[in-house]
């Protein structure tokens, strides 16, 4: 559509005709490659969708939905399950979101309410910047600096004092090799820590001072504003920070390659080895050929880690929208 | 008084502000001596001295920018919450200056309760939130707790209106009535001061009206400071006036008085409305 | 509407009641300060855990050998010159070939569809996008340039890399060009400019600051990204610079020799960890001070 918004100019440019309205061709060129360039997103997205689904077409075929819960993986006899690294992907992005979320929150109450102003910034900094350290530093710091200390200092006493607990004894056994799903999902949380507790201090910061104060007018404490007004204000947000901290964990490959013992089968201690979906196809993607059910299998995997992160994501998207919207 | 007989031949150039409180202010419930006030080395209040008369309103008037909120949010420690803001001075109530840093300042706030210029409803149900500010100082058995929450409300004059929605959320209710929530959970309470910031600026008239009756009543129980940039609110509710300009205290006359016959020139240029 | 001045109920207020009231309320807000001060340390802790690790082993291997040599088998004195120039290159081209689409998207976003239902769902996957796991980016290209065409490249590498790009470019140019104040386009559109002419001369000028901080955020991203290229460009321990080829990068050099069990394989890894994390770094405080000033 040609813009008619142009305005025919006046005496002062006596050289240009002025008869005819004004139709810019650049005007028509330009939208049209903006238009299109939205579409390519949305073009992309589908043909991750149809690629990934089509590539596990055939694990999809010669498995069934009996994929999704059996937990062999098997080259040799050519079975393959997706029962052990989706459980590993769900737990430990499960287990490292109990642990980043009460310190993100921490983190966050302390930039928005506790610090001296002149320290927000730099700490602000400081934690958004462990946002940006990419992942396989992760993995190696993980590997050669927590593994040990949780085969040493950790892992060893909680064994031998929780280990033959009746019920709950069970998470806690094995030997303490230092990697595991625990240590996975430690390293995880340290790295969502950042994302959910950057969302949490934007969050908290549009609540208008005049709710604060009104708390504060009636003789409440710090904390007591923070919990019952800081937080109701901005519940919804809240929960969509934390669900795009979910979404991260769920689909992070080399922070949890070095550390979850890449074992496929699914233990009940969180000392155990495992596997998510993404170091299962991270490791196994080297040995697999072309055109094997082996290799359709990790693209199977892959849709399946797709379909979930795009619903967390989804939902996360939808909670926080208002928030993006201002 | 040459002063006042000079301006009776100019007179006020609008009609019906006059003011109709109290002919005798009571002694202070709180008496403001000498205070300063300072927004980082800018000293936004002069050497404010008044006093707030028991069981009366006391209405603060001014251009933008005088200080008559400051002064307000003085007096309930509100500027504890932003560094580099101070007072220095006295405040003094029951012997006790309250600007003192030793001054436990969440029990001085059930005391002295504030309603702010915008509604602020907190976001629970109707009830709660009256009970919110009286569970913070004092333990109520449950009827005792329903019956606070009923005469709350009844002295804003909402308890007819949300009898039936105690445990619906606040946030539905209309922009006037969150007013008067505000209010019954200020004074739920029970506090000794009640200061209220431009409390119908952001209201319709019919709501302004309903609070202004209600203010009227309400002084019979509690001390009132009111900030209001309408002089005409002033003269309708106020026992006293104290006119502000530029972080100084003009002139504090009975409202009778201060409207008709002011005795410096600065608050009659402003009640005239040669300027504001 | 009650007229009762009654008097207020109950008994006074009991000032012992309030008192211990006040200290228990007291004793639990110091108790949540304190908790959340040591969540902060804890945040910084790990900060500085992480840097002062890389520092401490990785400080070590730093020679010029790393910048001159390519990597080599173990025991042959190796370097890391090829991994760190594929990195350079990749994720050049891959920031060459993904910004200028973000930058249209950005610019579709922001301009032409503000409100509208094919905006908002470009919006919505371009977010989703830029959280979705790299690791399917990597399988995605896998299936499109790599599977069908025989082999690893280089090539497919940038693409990877450049998929990433696109939503983080889209999602500063978008925010940027909503920066700019209405009047600004009117005055411009006053004088008589086309709308395309307003966009690339003015509107583009004026968010200038903010757009290249998208771009350095979004290259500081690519930059430390390892599962999209295990997947496209694979790594390659020889000296190439074809992008038909496999192509060695730093993230995937550093995957590879840390999981090894040599020890001066081990120490290039960290070199190359200290390498890409203290430039990475270097990139988002230098992208941070230009968004201070852009706004």
């Amino acid at each position: 559509m040609p813009n008619q918004e142009t305005i025919v100019p006046q005496a002062d440019t006596a050289t240009k005709p002025s008869s005819r309205p004004r139709t810019s061709p650049g005007d028509a060129i330009f939208a049209a490659v903006a238009k299109s360039s939205g579409l390519f997103v949305l073009l992309l997205l589908g043909a991750i969708i149809v690629v990934l689904f089509l590539g596990g077409m055939k694990a999809f075929q010669a498995f069934g939905p009996y994929f999704l819960i059996d937990d062999d993986w098997d080259p040799v006899q050519d079975i393959y399950g997706a029962a052990v690294p989706i459980f590993g992907t769900v737990v430990t992005a499960v287990l490292a979101l109990l642990v980043a979320v009460p310190l993100a929150f921490g983190i966050a109450f302390y930039l928005t309410e506790i610090a001296p102003v002149w320290f927000r910034r730099p700490v602000s900094t400081a934690i958004e910047l462990l946002a940006a350290v990419p992942s396989i530093i992760y993995g190696m710091w993980g590997f050669f600096v927590i593994v040990p200390i949780m085969a040493q200092y950790i892992q060893p006493p909680i064994i031998d004092n929780l280990g033959d607990v009746p019920y709950i004894g069970t998470l806690f056994q094995g030997p303490p090799f230092g990697t595991g799903i625990l240590t996975a999902s430690l390293i995880l949380a340290v790295m969502v820590i950042p994302f959910i507790a950057a969302t949490m201090r934007d969050v908290f910061e549009t609540v208008p001072p005049v709710f604060k104060e009104s708390a504060y007018g009636l003789g409440c404490t710090t904390w007591e504003v923070m919990r019952s007004i800081v937080i109701p204000y901005t519940r919804v947000s809240v929960v969509g920070g934390i669900m795009l901290g979910l979404g991260r964990a769920l689909g992070e490959t080399m922070a949890v390659t070095f550390v979850i013992g890449n074992t496929n089968r699914i233990t009940s201690s969180l000392f155990g080895p495992g596997n998510t979906i993404a170091s299962l196809v991270a490791l196994e993607f080297p040995e697999s050929q072309a055109g094997t059910l082996k290799l359709s299998s990790l693209l199977a995997l892959g849709f399946i880690l797709f379909v979930i992160s795009f619903i967390v994501l989804a939902i996360s998207r939808v909670l926080l929208r208002p928030r993006l919207k201002t | 008084m040459s002063a006042t007989t000079a301006s009776q031949g100019t007179g006020p150039s609008f009609s019906g502000v006059k003011g109709h409180g109290a002919a005798t202010i009571n002694a202070a419930r709180l008496a403001i001596s000498n205070l300063d006030f300072f927004y980082g080395d800018h000293r936004a209040l002069k050497s404010i001295n008044l006093d707030l008369p028991e069981r009366q309103v006391t209405g603060m008037i001014g251009p933008s920018g005088c200080g008559k909120s400051t002064l307000l949010r003085v007096l309930n420690r509100m500027y504890d919450l932003y560094p580099g803001q101070r007072a220095t001075g006295q405040v003094m109530m029951d012997g006790s200056n309250i600007i003192d840093a030793k001054v436990d300042v969440n029990s001085l706030r059930a005391r002295i309760g504030m309603v702010f210029q915008k509604p602020t409803p907190f976001p629970m149900t109707v009830s709660e939130n009256i009970a919110f500010g009286v569970k913070l100082h004092e333990k109520l058995s449950k009827s005792a707790m329903e019956e606070r929450i009923e005469w709350s409300l009844t002295r804003a004059a909402l308890w007819g209106e949300v009898k039936d929605r105690l445990h619906t959320s606040a946030m539905g209710l209309s922009g006037g009535q969150q007013q008067r929530l505000c209010i019954a959970r200020t004074i739920a309470v029970r506090p000794e001061v009640i200061l209220l910031d431009e409390p119908t600026s952001a209201l319709d008239p019919i709501s302004t009206l309903k609070i202004e009756e209600l203010i009227d009543e309400l002084k019979h129980d509690f001390t009132i400071a009111i900030v209001t940039h309408n002089m005409q609110q002033a003269a309708r509710c106020a026992d006293q006036v104290a006119f502000f300009y530029l972080g100084e205290m003009v002139e504090c006359a009975p409202a009778v008085q201060i409207f008709t016959a002011p005795k410096q020139k600065r608050t009659q240029e402003y009640v005239t409305g040669r300027f504001g | 509407m009650s007229a009762t001045t009654a008097a207020l109920p109950g008994p006074a207020r009991d000032e012992r009641v309030s008192r211990s009231l006040g200290r228990r309320r007291s004793l639990s807000n110091i108790t949540v300060k304190v908790l959340c001060i040591i969540a902060t340390v804890i945040g910084l802790a790990l900060l500085a855990s992480i840097l002062f690790t890389l520092l401490y082993r990785g400080l070590g291997g730093l020679s010029l050998t790393v910048f001159t040599t390519s990597t080599l088998p173990p025991g042959s004195n190796g370097g890391l010159l090829n991994a760190i120039i594929g990195s350079l290159i990749q994720t050049l081209l891959g920031a060459a070939i993904g910004t200028p689409i973000g930058l249209m998207v950005g610019t579709y976003l922001a301009e032409y569809a503000t409100g509208s239902v094919i905006g908002n769902a470009v919006r919505f996957v371009s977010d989703v996008l830029l959280s979705a796991p790299s690791i399917l980016i990597g399988l995605f290209v896998y299936e499109l340039a790599v599977s069908p065409f025989g082999g690893f490249s280089g090539f497919a590498g940038c693409l990877a890399l450049a998929v990433i790009v696109i939503p983080i470019v889209v999602r500063t140019t978008e925010d940027m060009l909503r920066l700019i104040p209405s009047t600004l386009r009117e005055a411009v559109i006053g004088l008589g400019a086309p709308k395309w002419k307003m966009i690339v001369l003015v509107c583009y000028r004026a968010a200038r600051q903010g757009i290249a901080t998208g771009i350095l955020l979004a290259v500081a991203r690519i930059a430390g990204e390892t599962a999209p290229l295990l997947f496209t460009s694979l790594g390659n321990l020889n000296w190439s610079l074809s992008l038909g080829k496999p192509m060695a990068s730093l993230p995937v050099t550093i995957y590879q020799y840390a999981g090894s069990a040599f020890s001066d394989w081990v120490q290039l890894a960290w070199v190359g960890a200290l390498l890409i994390t203290f430039g990475v770094l270097a990139i988002n405080i230098a992208a941070r001070f230009l968004l201070r000033g852009a706004k």
